[in-house]
C-alpha cells in the first residue's frame, strides 16, 4: 500500500515538473511529415542543446481534434490548409501560418506490382485490393478530387485514418493499389513503388505551420518555424521528396 | 450505538477511493452527454453509415461470441482438467490477447492470415479466399481479442466445480461426455454466461485489431468503434452520437444480464 502511494506520488510530482519546463516542445505534425520532421527535429535539438523536440504525428484531422480539445500543443503542422484554417478559426493560433513545403499524390503499389497496375484506371478494378485515406484526412480529400478529376469510379476496399497506416498495408503486399504522397513512397527505400499521376490532374498539398497560443515557450516555438522554413530546414525537408513553396 | 453505526457505514477511506474509481469511469462518459447532439439525435443515428456500422457490429461481434463458445470451452476444459505438458505456456498464449496491444493482435493476424501472410498465403493460390478487408476479417479480429475473456471465466469456474457431482455420474454410468454435457455445463452456467457476455462485449467494442487487419469499408468492415474513429475527423456531433449508442447497448447487456446471473446463483 505504501509503495503503491509513494509511486502515484512520484508520478505526480514528476508530471508537474515536465508540464513546467521550458525545454519541450510539442509539435503535431501530419503522419506524412514522420520522416521530414524526424530529421528536422534531429538538426534542431543539436542546434539547441537541452531542448527536446517531441512529435506527435497522426492524420491532421485527427490532431486538429486534439489541438480543439485542449492538448498542450506547442507548434501545429497540417498537410492540408482547410484543416489548419479550422485551428485558426478557433483562435488558438498565435500569429499567422506560414506554408513551408508542398507534396504531390503518386500512385502507390507493392514491389514488382503483383496487381499489374498501369494507372489511375486500375482504381476502378473491383478485382483489385484498392485503399484510400479516409475522407476528411488530407490525402482522402485529395486523392477523391485526382479520382474525379480523371472520371475514375474507384472501388474501394479500406479507407485508412491516415497515410501511413495505408502506406503500410500496401507495402506488405495487402493491397494492390492505393494513392499517398509521392514522399511516402520514397521513405519506404523500394518496399512500395510509385506510378506517376498525370501533372494536370494531380493536386499539390500545401503543409503550413503554426504556433499555438498556449505554447509553453513563445521564442522556442517561433524559433523552431523559423528553422523548417530556413535554409537548411527547407534542404532536410527537399531530400525527402517535399519541394518548396 | 457506536458499534452499530460502525457497522452501517463502510471504511470511510474505501468509499473515497471507491467514489473515485467510479468517477474515473462516469466522469468521462458525463463529458459523452455534455457533447451529445440531441436535438437531431435521431437523424444522425439512422443515418445509413450509422445502421450500417449498428448492423456490422452485431453480425460480427455475435458471430466472434459464438466462435469463441465452440472453441474456448473446450480450450478451457482441456486447461482446467487435463494435466498435459507446457499446459502453464498453453494457458499464456490462449490468454495473451488480454494484455496485447490489440493493434499488435492486428499485424500479428496480417502477418499470419493476410494474402500474404504465413498461412494465408497458401491458403489464398489454393481458394482464392481472402479474409482481410472483408467481413470475415472483423469477425477473426474480435474472435481473437474477445475469446481469452470466456476462457479465464470457464476455466475458473471448473476449477472451483465439486468434482465429485461428475464422479457421481460416472458411477451411475454416465460417459465422458454425457457427464459433461448434463453435469458439467449446467453447473458452469452462470459463469458460462458471463464469459459469454464478456466475450461478446469486447468483440462489440472492439477497434485496434480490426482496423489494423479488416480496414475500414462502410457496410463491410466498418463496424461502430471504426464509425466513430472516422467520424471523430468529419464530423464530431455524429462521432458522439454513435459512442452514446455504444455505451447504451453495452451498459443494458451488462446490467440486464447481471440482474439475471444473480437470480441464477
Amino acid at each position: 500500500m505504501r509503495l503503491v502511494l509513494v509511486s502515484i506520488l512520484a508520478l505526480a510530482t514528476s508530471g508537474c515538473g515536465d508540464s513546467g519546463s521550458d525545454d519541450e516542445l510539442l509539435v503535431s505534425a501530419a503522419a506524412s511529415l514522420t520522416d521530414a520532421f524526424a530529421a528536422v527535429a534531429d538538426v534542431f535539438e543539436q542546434a539547441n542543446p537541452g531542448v527536446d523536440v517531441i512529435l506527435n504525428l497522426a492524420g491532421s484531422s485527427t490532431l486538429r481534434e486534439q489541438i480543439l480539445e485542449g492538448s498542450p500543443t506547442d507548434v501545429f503542422a497540417s498537410a492540408n490548409f482547410s484543416t489548419m484554417q479550422q485551428v485558426i478559426e478557433a483562435g488558438v493560433t498565435s500569429g499567422p501560418p506560414r506554408i513551408f513545403a508542398e507534396n504531390r499524390l503518386q500512385i502507390a503499389l507493392p514491389a514488382g506490382n503483383p496487381g499489374g497496375v498501369v494507372g489511375l484506371d486500375d482504381l476502378a478494378n473491383e478485382v483489385l485490393l484498392v485503399g484510400l485515406c479516409a475522407e476528411g484526412v488530407p490525402c482522402g480529400d485529395l486523392a477523391r478530387t485526382v479520382l474525379v478529376e480523371a472520371g475514375v469510379e474507384v472501388s474501394v476496399d479500406t479507407n485508412e485514418p491516415d497515410v501511413r497506416s495505408l502506406l503500410s498495408k500496401i507495402e506488405v503486399g495487402e493491397l494492390d493499389v492505393g494513392i499517398t504522397y509521392v514522399t511516402d513512397v520514397i521513405s519506404t527505400d523500394g518496399a512500395v513503388e510509385g506510378v506517376d499521376i498525370p501533372e494536370e490532374l494531380n493536386g499539390v498539398a500545401a503543409y503550413s505551420i503554426v504556433a499555438l497560443e498556449g505554447a509553453g515557450d513563445a521564442d522556442l516555438a517561433r524559433a523552431f518555424i523559423e528553422f523548417v522554413l530556413s535554409r537548411d530546414g527547407q534542404e532536410i525537408i527537399g531530400e525527402l521528396g517535399f519541394s518548396s513553396p | 450505538m457506536s458499534r452499530r453505526s460502525r457497522r452501517r457505514w463502510p471504511p470511510a477511506p474505501l468509499v473515497l477511493l471507491g467514489a473515485l474509481g467510479t468517477a474515473l469511469v462516469a466522469v468521462p462518459l458525463i463529458g459523452l452527454l455534455w457533447r451529445a447532439p440531441w436535438a437531431d439525435l435521431g437523424s444522425v443515428i439512422t443515418a445509413p453509415v450509422v445502421l450500417d456500422a449498428l448492423r456490422l457490429s452485431l453480425i460480427s461481434s455475435l458471430s466472434a461470441t459464438a466462435i469463441a463458445f465452440v472453441l474456448g470451452v473446450p480450450v478451457a476444459w482441456l486447461l482446467a482438467r487435463v494435466d498435459f505438458p507446457g499446459r502453464q505456456l498453453v494457458r499464456g498464449l490462449v490468454l495473451l490477447p488480454l494484455v496485447l496491444p490489440p493493434v499488435v493482435g492486428g499485424a500479428a493476424l496480417l502477418f499470419a492470415l493476410g494474402r500474404r501472410g504465413l498461412v494465408g498465403e497458401p491458403v489464398y493460390e489454393a481458394t482464392g479466399l481472402v479474409l482481410p478487408f472483408s467481413t470475415w476479417g472483423v469477425v477473426l479480429a474480435s474472435t481473437f481479442v474477445a475469446m481469452p475473456f470466456l476462457v479465464i471465466t470457464v476455466e475458473g469456474a471448473l476449477h472451483n466445480l465439486d468434482q465429485r457431482y461428475e464422479g457421481a455420474a460416472a458411477s451411475l454410468g454416465a460417459r465422458r461426455w454425457t457427464v459433461l454435457r448434463r453435469v458439467t455445463l449446467p453447473m458452469v452456467g452462470p459463469s458460462l454466461l458471463a464469459g459469454l457476455v464478456l466475450t461478446w462485449a469486447r468483440a462489440f467494442g472492439e477497434f485496434g485489431a480490426t482496423i489494423t487487419f479488416a480496414g475500414n469499408l462502410q457496410g463491410r468492415t466498418q463496424t461502430l468503434p471504426l464509425a466513430v474513429f472516422v467520424a471523430l475527423e468529419s464530423d464530431r456531433g455524429v462521432a458522439v452520437a454513435i459512442s452514446l449508442l455504444m455505451v447504451v447497448v453495452s451498459l443494458i447487456v451488462l446490467v440486464a444480464l447481471r440482474e439475471r446471473w444473480w437470480r441464477v446463483s
